[in-house]
């Protein structure tokens, strides 16, 4: 109900680009793959037009700023105050403020419609480096400012942005002893935050689909029901029983293509891992070991899963193939190795690891060399990655005292270590779920 | 003059809990405030939780005498359904800690129907990390949060 169709949110074609690109651009553009780079200095007009345009900047300003590769200029720097959105700005004026890059927009009412066209100039070569236009619902400004973020993300560092998509995660309320934990679900900035479960029993752990706005999560039943794993559908809220059987079933993640679940089940002290199919719902055995085999996701090209087992003693972390067998170990290092997130680029697993000292997040390649560790805490858990694979998200919690319930909130990280920043939530909240991109 | 009197059972009431304190807690002080065969003497009088070591679903042996306890009183109650609710401190992955929490409430379980407890009166549930009690991030919080817990209906 949200999501614009493709042809109407995306109505108008990309603008043709005004002059030839140069080759001296280096200023607007970041190579991620530097060790050490300086932010880009970007100005973004408020768009003109519609009062929305005001607000669609500020999303696009936070977006950019907010993901460490930008220093967003204050309006108040502006040396020309009125940028029309059409014809060139007074490149002078913007180099003088220091900014490589200028962003500037219009937004048109079309009947019941909105019409945003936007531009990324080069500041320095003084040529349009991208522009767009879109016509929509008025409702979707929030979205189109996301998507606008994120041609300029691509423009500027060459990978496919992170802005147009949700997070889903666990928010929890009330006291430590009976804490309320329902699913929710947000934007990845924050806005449009609202709830998927009632909170009338625990549901924990959501997983998105990688191919739909759809999760799998795991709830409790009513009167002490084991926990099950559910399938929902972000947008309509339908949610279907994923399996119904006698132990817990837990830990759900999709396949890369989001036609089967991986899943734990619970049996008589031993967690197996299993595979079901989600249209046939024919379920099928991977592991099956007296241990304790979880958190399973799957490889990027969906031809390995990553799991996390006590087989040998301590938690460690197995890799083994998609229909389960040649399974072997894949971390070495001191401490417990915990849920392992395959980066949807296939280069990196992360992971939770616990050791003397606390809680780390790290990542390590997926033949677990190469191990770093990006955040550390008393408790840091469940990393998630953004889908272009550059950011993770994970959640902090504080440690209780006095009987009060330690606080927990999401935060994110580059994978290179930088920019950790908190996400805002209204609640308390762990366990966070990050969307793909949400298709046009 | 109702409320007169209501006032003079608190005080009788406050004057009984005085004395128990005062005395060290014997099994037979308590007796007398539950009514035999109740929920409330199983708590008290039996123990209703077992504790295990970090990252062990291992009964020892302090929880093997209050397993044998709760067995000796679940056999003369036989009314009762019983579900075992595993649990786990803080310091493990939520969905590890469910797991866990499964292997110790199973282990519990295992450990009664050993006793003669049939198996069909035994659920178990795992809660992982997700209701502790008590509520703290201390070594004390985290021994009494890694256990078992008996609850009837």
């Amino acid at each position: 109900m949200m999501l614009p169709r493709r042809t109407t949110l995306l109505g108008g074609a990309a603008l043709a680009t005004i002059g030839v690109a140069g080759t001296a651009r280096a200023q607007l553009t970041i190579d991620m793959t530097r060790p050490s780079f300086e932010p880009v200095p970007i100005a973004i007009v408020d768009f003109k037009g519609d009062a929305v345009g005001a607000q669609m900047a500020g999303v696009i300003r936070n977006n950019l700023q907010n993901c460490g590769l930008f220093r967003v200029i204050p309006s108040s720097a502006y040396i020309q105050k009125d940028v029309d959105a059409t014809s060139p700005p007074r490149f002078q004026d913007w180099r003088s403020v220091g900014a490589a890059g200028l962003v500037v927009g219009q937004v048109t009412s079309v009947g019941g419609s909105i019409k945003v066209d936007f531009r990324l100039w080069d500041v320095v070569t003084s040529q349009q480096a991208t522009g767009l236009s879109f016509t929509s619902q008025p409702s979707n400004w929030r979205r189109l400012a996301h998507i606008i973020s994120d041609a300029i993300y691509k423009r500027v560092t060459g990978e496919e942005g992170y802005f147009d998509t949700r997070v889903a995660y666990v928010s929890e309320t009330g006291p430590g002893n009976n804490r309320t934990k329902r699913i929710a679900v947000m934007d990845q900035d924050g806005a449009n935050n609202r709830y998927l479960t009632d909170g009338k029993t625990i549901a924990l752990t959501p997983r998105f689909s990688p191919t739909l706005q759809e999760i799998v999560y795991m709830a409790y039943g009513e009167n002490n029901g084991p926990p099950r794993v559910y399938l929902q559908n972000v947008d309509s809220g339908r949610r279907e029983l994923l399996g119904n059987f006698p132990g817990m079933s837990f830990a759900p993640r999709f396949s890369p293509d989001g036609t089967k679940v991986v899943m734990s089940i619970a049996e008589n002290g031993r967690t197996n891992i299993y595979e079901m199919d989600v249209r046939g719902r024919q379920l099928r055995r991977l592991t099956n070991s007296p241990a304790i085999d979880t958190s399973p996701c799957f490889s990027a090209d969906g031809s390995q899963i990553v799991f996390n087992s006590d087989r040998g003693g301590a938690q460690q972390l197995y890799v083994m193939s998609a229909g389960g067998g040649g399974e072997r170990r894949i971390s070495f290092g001191d401490g417990r190795y915990a849920t392992p997130v395959w980066s949807p680029r296939g280069d990196f697993i992360a992971f939770t690891k616990i050791g003397s000292g606390g809680f780390g997040i790290g990542v390590m390649r997926s033949d677990g060399s190469g191990e770093r560790m990006l955040a550390s805490g008393f408790l840091v858990e469940g990393p998630t990655w953004a889908p272009n694979g550059r950011v993770l998200m994970f959640f902090r919690q504080q440690p209780s005292s006095g009987g009060r319930v330690g606080s927990a909130s999401l935060h994110q990280i580059d994978i290179t270590g930088r920019f950790e920043r908190q996400v805002p939530t209204p609640t308390d909240a762990s366990d966070p779920a990050w969307s793909p991109l949400i298709p046009q | 003059m109702s409320m007169i009197k209501a006032l003079s059972a608190l005080a009788a009431m406050f004057l009984i809990a005085a004395c128990s304190n005062n005395e060290t807690q014997t099994a037979s002080a308590a007796t007398t405030t539950v009514t035999p065969g109740s929920v409330g003497d199983f708590r008290q009088n039996v123990g209703d939780r077992v504790f295990f070591d970090t990252d062990s679903s291992n009964v020892r042996e302090d929880g093997r005498q209050t397993l044998n306890r709760q067995a000796e009183w679940l056999k003369k109650y036989g009314n009762y359904q019983i579900t075992i609710e595993g649990h786990c401190d803080e310091r493990g992955t939520r969905e590890y800690n469910l797991a866990l929490g499964e292997r110790r409430a199973n282990a519990a379980r295992q450990y009664l129907i050993a006793q003669g407890i049939p198996a069909s009166r035994l659920k178990t549930v795992s809660y992982g990390k997700e209701r502790p009690d008590p509520v703290g991030s201390d070594e004390a919080a985290w021994a009494r949060n890694r256990r078992a817990v008996t609850a009837l209906e």
